[in-house]
């Protein structure tokens, strides 16, 4: 008999005392328990970079995190990002280059785009191919993902000047 | 697809790692950063019936120098390497592999430890560590041992640790002052596993190698330390001293066929990464380098 195992975290500023079986991973947890379906599910073993999401500011694949392995932890999802206003400029710039097309991986390339410009406040496009290289989009061909993450840094960088 | 379902312990120190490993040999597996545990559990290639949880054990997370020895511990992250000013300037040769590992969300996760007891053949930090002369430090039921790195790996994700017993550091030699080093890959998307990689760790005086260690991986059933480039040390690398050296490279090279590449491509492969590997550590242009060899 395996037990349900009692965790708490932070999710998108939210506490969460909860209990989940230790085969239940990240990506369902916060799709199936706490109805947060931005997060989306690819390949379920680490390929694709659908399920991006951040624990403790950092990202990771949240299809291979247990949810026993967050406890303690601050999770941000993309559900997060977007409420706070954190990624509105980089979302406009995905809209007006055409960065997406069914969406499906459009969470997780905001959140690595998002990760790489926090880092990084004038990465080349060299740069950025590099930074997404784990995130699959079989829509764009990728060079409009590109543009649009390009755009977004040349724009922050003005603003700040 | 989901991992089957399995127990879970949260291991709070080394002592208590090693008494659950004790109490559940084959059937418990070590979690560490899960990047490559995870995967192997969804695709159901495994099912352990218990995971032993060792990411919260903070012993394990130093980066640390001890007089000419490099210690890091199993907990260390790919990222951890990454940005570590100890590790660039004492192992750089671990600071350009890393950048070839998987890609920034897996590098947030991944360790240095699981990397090397999962010791998959085409990962990159297995054939650093063969390259560097490191030694795996492993402690279990009976105390503390070292294997040096060229031993411990004994296949196809095997190696010489026993199910009751934790990889807890490696140790490497920190780099002399004429040392340099080599890094590259051959790889269908970056982050991607490599078709076939290379790590080389040199010593160079007045133009020639007075040391080279030259480990391949993605190339047989574990990382492979080059005989061949025996032949380059201590003489002036000519085009022919070179080519001798290739041709008894490509002898010595036994590699797989799969999907990615046949055994003729990897071997061509390798011969490439060779003559680059020799061109740049010399620092002269070299016919071989880049096209045919």
């Amino acid at each position: 008999m395996i037990l349900p195992i009692s965790i708490s975290l932070d999710v998108n500023g939210e506490r969460i005392d909860t209990q989940v079986l230790p085969r239940l991973n990240l990506a369902d947890f916060l799709r199936e328990q706490l109805q947060l379906t931005g997060t989306h599910i690819g390949c379920e073993h680490g390929v694709c970079g659908a399920c991006t999401v951040r624990v403790n500011g950092e990202i990771v694949r949240s299809c291979l995190m247990l949810a026993v392995q967050v406890h303690g932890t601050s999770v941000q999802t993309i559900e997060g990002l977007s409420d706070s206003g954190e990624v509105a400029d980089l979302q406009a710039a995905f809209r007006d280059r055409n960065a997406l097309q069914c969406g499906y991986c459009t969470p997780g390339m905001l959140m690595a785009a998002q990760d790489l410009l926090m880092q990084e406040a004038s990465p080349d496009r060299e740069r950025i191919r590099e930074h997404l290289s784990g995130n699959y989009c079989r829509c764009t061909g990728y060079q409009a993902i590109i543009d649009a993450v390009e755009s977004t840094a040349l724009a922050r960088a003005g603003q700040r000047q | 697809m989901k991992a089957s379902a399995f127990s879970y312990a949260r291991a709070t120190s080394v002592v208590g790692a090693l008494e659950l490993l004790a109490g559940h040999g084959e059937r418990a597996k070590v979690l560490s950063g899960g990047q490559s545990l995870m995967p192997a559990m969804n695709l159901r290639l495994i099912a352990p019936e218990l995971l032993v949880d060792i990411g919260g054990i903070a012993e394990l997370r130093d980066i640390a120098v001890r007089g000419d020895t490099l210690s890091i511990g199993a907990l260390t992250r790919h990222v951890d390497l990454q940005r570590s000013p100890e590790i660039a300037e004492h192992a750089p040769l671990l600071s350009d592999a890393i950048t070839h590992v998987a890609h920034p969300a897996i590098r947030n996760r991944g360790t240095v430890g699981g990397s090397l007891a999962h010791a998959d053949p085409a990962s990159e930090l297995p054939a650093c560590m063969i390259a560097l002369e490191g030694s795996i430090v492993i402690q279990g039921p009976e105390g503390e041992r070292r294997v040096p790195a060229a031993d411990f790996f004994k296949g196809i994700c095997e190696t010489d640790l026993s199910a009751q017993e934790l990889l807890v550091a490696v140790e490497l030699p920190v780099a002399r002052a004429n040392s340099t080093h080599f890094f590259d890959e051959f790889a269908r998307r970056h982050g991607d596993y490599a078709i076939v990689g290379m790590a080389a760790q040199a010593r160079m005086h007045a133009g020639m190698f007075t040391h080279l260690r030259v480990a391949f991986f993605a190339i047989g059933d574990r990382p492979v330390l080059s005989e061949a480039a025996q032949r380059l040390v201590d003489v002036p690398v000519t085009h022919a001293v070179l080519d001798h050296a290739l041709a008894a490279l490509g002898d010595e090279l036994d590699p797989p066929e799969d999907q990615q590449a046949s055994a003729s491509m990897r071997r061509h492969l390798a011969k490439v990464l060779m003559a680059r590997a020799v061109s740049a550590l010399l620092g002269r242009p070299h016919p071989n380098a880049g096209v045919s060899a």
